[in-house]
């Protein structure tokens, strides 16, 4: 009883003892490369119904897509994404572009594991959660879809 | 009173060799111009982090065998640990020498726990010349206990940086040298953190412990020693055990700092400090056996903490253990012998630039960085007063629970 006091006094202080990271300064920058990065998926868009114009917007959509993933894992694979990311905290995490670093980066990491054990098992260890969640959440909202 | 925590050496085990190797990024840190080599690469020629981090731990104890002038053969125990499962780096590294061996694993407080055991060996006279050695790869340990390299992730303030580097040491019962006079065993204490991104607030209650525990066995005091250094409590470790040990009634001054801390400079980005086993290890092999060599250290209390976690147990919702072991290393060199303690100066700075491609080979440059490094020191620890008193006095209301023990 006295140690579990103890551990949660000390706790205590250490948390009043820490730095909080100041939210502002990484609200900003995660806006503004968030931002920087939506306005960079509108413009291939534009591109693409530009030079196809007979492309379905929703095939333009999926196009779109392609290329900021290919941007994102290229940027992974020559170690510029991880420096962007330092910088803009959610702001490169949450885009498409985030999903594809946390895919090419284990890739990237476990290769010397080997193709089967290395690769392919490691590349889903951080993005495996989300797909999870996703393909959970639209099962949910599925069903009750079917009884609205 | 409690048991004796400590033991006190009667045939003092000497320090004859000793040998630092780093990675790029440390070589760049504070004690750069002290290492012994500093590697261009930090994958060291090798395909994996792993296989890096083997071949830095061979390379040091080569290294530190060939400082202490003596033949492989002669070495008849190699002490080891690292951070990676199963200690792999320690093991294969020691499958190339035809030595016996050891592997210990105390997380990064390994080099005290290698030395602990390999004096104590030395002191009952079963070895006579035991290498003691440890390093860590911040790859090979981000891999393993963290995020991959490149994912685009951001630090919280406290997370540390693991040390890429490995330090050996060359324990002798015979020769000149650094003594190791006195070891203190550390309990595993633990109060209850179970952020691991915040490891020096988890270790310092163990260092507390220990520190309390190795004055009271030899009753010293701070005042005692001219330098105490913690292993990598980092910046907010280090200030939580000087506010742990004054509420103990024992004030830490000026002379305790703390190795992760003082590891990086402001601008390396590494947020709280360095940690790791290459941490203490490194830092201890060139910069503090150095200074003890030519006698501007006399007596250092070296205290390595460890946090003693794994990525199972804190994804298990276990809190963080900690250890940490002190080390008493006291020079050999008297007070007046000034002469002697240039001779051996120039002697080291000679050699250093021998080795191979040593870093800042020239004589000159290095005297220089070492005055630049004593004052970057300096006012490092002068900054750390003012921030401790200006934050003791917030927390004085919060810390109050140590007084209701």
């Amino acid at each position: 009883m006295d140690d579990k006091k103890r551990n949660e006094a000390y706790n205590k202080y250490v948390k009043a003892k820490l730095p909080k990271t100041r939210p502002w300064p990484s609200l900003f920058n995660s806006f503004l490369v968030g931002g920087i990065i939506c306005c960079l998926g509108q413009g291939i868009n534009d591109l693409i119904l530009l030079w196809f114009p007979n492309m379905a917007e929703q095939s333009a959509w999926a196009y779109t897509l392609i290329v900021l993933i290919f941007i994102a894992s290229f940027l992974t694979g020559i170690g510029i994404y991880d420096k962007i990311g330092k910088f803009a905290g959610g702001g490169s995490i949450v885009p498409i572009t985030g999903f594809s670093n946390s895919i090419a980066s284990p890739a990237i990491e476990f290769k010397h594991e080997g193709i089967i054990y290395g690769i392919c098992v490691k590349m889903f260890t951080i993005a495996g959660p989300v797909i999870v969640v996703g393909i959970v959440s639209s099962i949910l909202v599925g069903i009750i879809y079917l009884f609205i | 009173m409690g048991k004796s925590q400590t033991i006190i050496f009667k045939n003092k085990p000497v320090i004859i060799g000793s040998y630092s190797i780093v990675g790029p990024k440390e070589g760049k840190g504070n004690f750069g111009p002290y290492f012994d080599y500093v590697m261009k690469d930090d994958s060291f020629g090798e395909k994996s982090y792993e296989k890096a981090e083997k071949k830095m731990l061979e390379s040091a104890i080569v290294g530190a065998i060939e400082d202490a002038k003596i033949k492989p053969k002669d070495v008849q125990l190699i002490l080891a640990g690292d951070l990676l499962n199963q200690i792999i780096s320690s093991s294969y590294a020691a499958r190339n020498f035809d030595v016996s061996f050891f592997g210990l694993f105390g997380a990064c407080s390994t080099m005290a726990e290698s030395l602990a055991v390999g004096s104590s060996f030395i002191d009952s006279k079963h070895f006579q010349k035991v290498v003691c050695a440890t390093g860590s790869h911040f790859s090979s340990a981000e891999r393993q206990f963290r995020f991959p390299l490149e994912l685009g992730n951001q630090r919280p303030p406290t997370s540390q940086w693991t040390v890429t580097g490995a330090g050996a040491t060359v324990l002798s019962s015979t020769g000149k040298g650094p003594k190791i006079s006195m070891a203190t065993i550390g309990k595993v204490v633990d109060y209850g953190v179970i952020d691991v991104n915040d490891m020096g607030a988890a270790m310092a209650p163990s260092a507390m412990d220990t520190m309390l525990a190795h004055f009271r066995d030899t009753n010293t005091v701070p005042d005692d020693y001219d330098m105490i250094v913690t292993g990598d409590l980092g910046k907010f470790g280090s200030e939580i055990l000087i506010d742990l040990m004054e509420h103990n009634g024992i004030k830490l001054g000026l002379n305790y700092n703390d190795c992760g801390q003082m590891y990086f400079t402001r601008n390396q980005n590494t947020l709280s400090g360095g940690s790791g086993c290459g941490c203490s290890a490194t830092v201890l092999n060139s910069y503090i056996i150095r200074k003890l060599r030519t006698g501007e250290l006399k007596k250092v209390l070296f205290m390595p903490t460890g946090a003693l976690m794994s990525t199972t147990a804190a994804q298990q919702g276990e809190s963080i253990p900690g250890v940490c072991h002190a080390i008493v290393i006291e020079s050999d060199v008297g007070k007046d012998s000034k002469k002697n303690f240039q001779s051996v100066e120039v002697k080291k700075q000679t050699k250093t630039s021998s080795i191979k491609s040593s870093p800042k080979a020239k004589n000159e440059e290095l005297s220089l960085q070492n005055e630049k490094n004593d004052l970057n020191e300096k006012i490092n620890s002068k900054d750390n007063d003012k921030e401790k008193m200006t934050d003791g006095r917030k927390q004085k209301s919060i810390l109050s629970f140590n007084r209701e023990e």
